[in-house]
């Protein structure tokens, strides 16, 4: 197996694929506080519009949404870079699963602890961020952790607006090693694997530290 | 931006691609409704290596993409093997290995809900294994658990657009070859859009309203 030729080429595809995973995590996560807490509010506006997106971006298929941010949206005077597109499609896309999440791990938070910070008379913003969030979070971070694996295997669609990612350098290698088929898609599955392996085992550390105090 | 007449004209087009998107999910749902449903019947009741390395090869499967499944079935397989599928049938067999390993789960919890006394009282009647499994316990396990694979009927539905990669024509492929004649690129993917989230939503709803009845019927 000439791997000395590949390597370089697949190492530069997984900074893409980490750069784009990175960043949509970071829109996920933000979208999933946001829209989680958004939907449990009490100013109707902020609900509502939570509930839409929501619904709405569950509902997209995110290879189809990907597609029009990148080559639609520009028709409609937006025009943003390969990157920003994947990072908004996927973030936008794993955002609306992550809020679900992030809802009903604040609804299994128990009902006397909600009482307990009213007795104390914390104001309903101290009530959220330092009594019932950080509990709700410890609950979380299980389906977090699944719903990070799933946006890594979702990076691999940018192959399809032609950034070049860990899938889009394998299909390189394979126009000029093509008897090497087999064994550059096994590589490849190995490598997500590998990254998939490095989120499961952070998540593990994390929920570790936080769920220390119980 | 948007052209009414030119929207109405690809339409049909769309529509009936879109059709093979359903027809892609349906068929790969129903793969994946079976082999789920192997997976978890093996990994309750085999033998601890057959266990673990069923686990082992389903973990693999669950932390890679689907994507990069589908070439090494489509581009690999003709090569180690004598067979060589046609794109669709490589997409329905990809998705339903790749959601069976999800579906497994979802089995799992159904019939780790049924009461451990209808397993003893199978036993206690002699029923032989095959028997238990599908005259006892698979009845009951499996009407719960409905609701959720409707929703991942949902999630595989949503995948389909992948399989053109592996150059199996389907909407998002005859969006783009459409907006590719007529250089109009916002009518044929705003609309294949749309349907996609038209379908979802109506789906959705269902579930939730067969949810609903068969909690009704069970509590």
């Amino acid at each position: 197996m000439p791997l000395s030729d590949w390597m370089p080429l697949l190492a530069d595809g997984a900074v893409i694929t980490v750069k784009v995973a990175v960043l949509s995590a970071a829109v996920a996560l933000t979208m999933s506080v946001i829209a989680g807490l958004g939907s449990i509010s009490k100013h109707a506006f902020l609900r509502v519009t939570s509930k839409a997106y929501i619904q709405l971006f569950r509902a997209a298929s995110l290879l189809v949404l990907l597609f029009w941010v990148y080559f639609a949206l520009p028709f409609a005077g937006i025009e943003l870079s390969k990157v920003m597109a994947a990072v908004l499609s996927i973030g936008l896309n794993i955002g609306a699963y992550g809020a679900e999440i992030v809802r009903s791990s604040i609804a299994a938070v128990s009902k006397g602890q909600h009482e307990a910070s009213i007795a104390l008379n914390l104001s309903p913003a101290q009530r959220m961020r330092k009594v019932i969030f950080p509990q709700a979070f410890a609950r979380m971070l299980p389906s977090l952790g699944n719903l990070m694996i799933e946006l890594l295997k979702s990076t691999s669609l940018i192959y399809f607006i032609t950034l070049a990612d860990l899938t889009y350098e394998a299909m390189i290698i394979r126009n000029n090693y093509y008897t090497w088929t087999p064994a550059i898609f096994a590589l490849l599955l190995a490598a997500y694997f590998c990254l998939a392996t490095l989120i499961s085992i952070s998540v593990r550390l994390l929920e570790r530290s936080f769920t220390g105090w119980r | 931006m948007w052209n009414w007449s030119y929207a109405v004209e690809v339409v049909p087009a769309l529509l009936r691609a879109f059709l093979m998107n359903a027809v892609a999910a349906l068929t790969g749902f129903a793969f994946a409704a079976v082999i789920g449903l192997v997976i978890a019947v093996i990994g309750q009741s085999g033998s601890s290596p057959i266990k673990w390395a069923f686990r082992a090869i389903v973990e693999f499967i669950r932390n890679t993409p689907l994507l990069v499944q589908l070439f090494f079935l489509y581009y690999s397989l003709p090569m180690l093997t004598p067979f060589s599928l046609s794109a669709f049938m490589t997409g329905a067999i990809g998705i339903g290995i790749h959601y069976g390993t999800y579906l497994s789960e979802v089995y799992r919890s159904g019939i780790e809900a049924v009461p451990r006394g209808q397993w003893e009282a199978a036993t206690a009647l002699n029923l032989s294994r095959v028997h238990k499994w599908v005259r006892i316990l698979l009845p009951q396990a499996i009407p719960p658990i409905i609701p959720i694979m409707g929703n991942y009927l949902i999630v595989i539905l949503k995948e389909t657009p992948t399989l053109s990669a592996i150059t199996f024509v389907e909407v998002l492929l005859t969006a783009k070859n459409q907006a590719s004649q007529s250089y109009r690129v916002f009518e044929p993917y705003t609309i294949a859009g749309i349907l996609f989230l038209i379908l979802s939503l109506l789906l959705s709803y269902a579930v939730a309203r067969l949810e609903k009845r068969l909690n009704g019927r069970h509590t």
